[in-house]
């Protein structure tokens, strides 16, 4: 332990499966600590400031501003970005694909956020009207796409994991 | 611990106002005291005559609990409101109030309903009205050293029916005006007792006590109501702010329109509920 950690706090946390422990000043955020010490970089940061949605995580499978939190606050808890929401071969999952069918993205910055979010947001209403898809994505903001290629992303993404559960019960 | 470090500590809740204002090097305190691991703190309790919710509760609990939807509506409406459903995953209802942002939707629930505070310090509990809790925007009447513990939620008798209706430029930003309303009635239909309470107009949470005067003894449907004559002396004499966001003669105007619609809900809503009331 070098002069500069002394004293200060220890966090353990889990971040896309794999174990993480690491000494850090208590008022680094979550989302320097994933980028900078866990370089898991799909976090993206935006606003610092809660507004802009490019640095949402899971944490314990809930969506949040990881610019908003403190690392040690995530001691113990499983932290999930989009590294860890495509398949261990890097194949996308439900939702990656269908930003990439619909044009659901242009210079990328926003996207991670938008995955997890929706993610997230799919988890808990599998089945959403157009209302509360629009609803759900005012956490993120894009620059880039004009919203309709995500919207489309989005409906794209339910009805799949539907039929999938349908025909793989 | 607040007592001990005064001025240079602060408690952080849900960290969703106190963070970013760190960001932005609007605030800086030595000490950041965390709530979040105070189990203590968090849940939603039936207790006869309303509802005690733990200061550490979450935004998001509290939209989707059924005690919540049964016994204090009102606040189930407001949640909605509230930014966006990543913001109100950590946001508490403890840190909205404590905070007290003039365009927040839980000060001004709390104003319409007659919300009391469970306040704690090393020197004991206190419990405080809504109407003293609330002096300005962004200032409370706490003392550096206490902690808001959990709200109390009054229920009101059957039949009562409520709305939250608020106007932002866009979902999930903050408001530019709103108003909670409730309203209580006979069972011949006749209001009496009205509760109107309006964001974005002052500082603090105002009551608009004469329009609520007014709504007594008025048929909650299909009668003398004019709910755009209550609108308009809701909004009668005050001078909402004025800032970038829109000027103190929109709010006035468009707050009007807002309490006429939230009264007109509400009251609707009342006479439904009598109607379920008989159903049983
Ligand atoms: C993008 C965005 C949009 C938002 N939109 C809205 C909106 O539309 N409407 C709205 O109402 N809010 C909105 N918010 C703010 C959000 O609701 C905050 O969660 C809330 O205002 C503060 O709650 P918190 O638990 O996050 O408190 P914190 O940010 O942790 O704390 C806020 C303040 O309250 C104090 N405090 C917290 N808890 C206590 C306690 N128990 N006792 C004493 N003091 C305490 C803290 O010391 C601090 O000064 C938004 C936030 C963001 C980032
Ligand atoms: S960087 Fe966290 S919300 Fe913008
Ligand atoms: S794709 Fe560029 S900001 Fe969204």
């Amino acid at each position: 332990m070098s002069d500069r950690d002394r004293g200060h706090p220890e966090v353990s946390v889990s971040v896309n499966g794999a174990p993480r422990r690491a000494v850090l000043e208590a008022r680094r955020t979550l989302a320097d600590f994933l980028r900078e010490e866990c370089l898991t970089t799909s976090v993206h940061l935006g606003c610092e400031h809660g507004v802009c949605g490019a640095c949402t995580v899971l944490l314990d499978g809930i969506a949040v501003r990881s610019c908003l939190l403190f690392a040690v606050q995530a001691q113990g808890a499983e932290v999930t970005t989009v590294e860890g929401l495509a398949g261990p071969d890097g194949s996308l999952n439900p939702v990656q694909q269908a930003f990439r069918d619909c044009h659901g993205l242009q210079c990328g910055f926003c996207t991670p956020g938008f995955i997890v979010s929706v993610t997230a947001f799919l988890a808990e209403n599998p089945e959403p009207t157009l209302d509360e898809i629009r609803s759900a994505l005012s956490g993120n903001l894009c620059r880039c796409t004009g919203y309709q290629g995500i919207i489309a992303a989005v409906q794209q993404a339910a009805a799949q994991t539907l039929k999938r559960e349908v025909l793989e019960p | 611990m607040l007592a001990e470090y005064g001025d240079e500590a602060k408690p952080l809740a849900g960290g969703q106002s106190l963070v970013p204002m760190l960001a932005m090097r609007l605030a800086r305190f030595d000490h950041l005291i965390d709530l979040n691991n105070l189990g203590e703190l968090t849940g939603v309790e039936h207790t006869g005559d309303g509802l005690r919710i733990g200061a550490m509760t979450r935004q998001a609990t509290i939209g989707a609990d059924p005690l919540v939807a049964s016994h204090a509506p009102l606040l189930a409406m407001a949640t909605t409101h509230i930014g966006h459903f990543q913001i109100r995953n950590r946001g508490t209802v403890g840190g909205s109030l404590a905070h007290a942002d003039p365009a927040a939707e839980y000060p001004a629930v709390a104003a319409a309903l007659g919300a009391k505070l469970e306040v704690a310090s090393v020197r004991g509990t206190r419990l405080m009205e809504a109407a003293d809790f609330f002096e300005g925007a962004f200032a409370t009447s706490l003392d550096g050293d206490e902690l808001v513990v959990a709200a109390r939620f009054p229920t009101w008798d059957d039949p009562s029916g409520f709305a939250f209706e608020e106007v932002a430029r866009r979902e999930g930003d903050f408001a530019l005006v709103g108003a909670a309303v409730g309203v209580g009635m006979d069972t011949a239909g006749i209001i009496r007792r009205a509760s109107i309470a309006m964001l974005g107009v002052g500082g603090a949470p105002v009551r608009c006590t004469e329009a609520e005067t007014a709504l007594l003894g008025c048929m909650a449907v299909g009668g003398d109501l004019d709910e755009a004559d209550i609108g308009r002396l809701a909004l009668a004499g005050s001078e909402p702010t004025d800032d970038i966001h829109a000027s103190s003669s929109y709010r006035r105007r468009v707050g009007a329109v807002i309490v006429a619609r939230a009264v007109a809900a509400a009251a609707r809503r009342a006479v439904e509920s009598s109607r379920e009331g008989c159903d049983v």
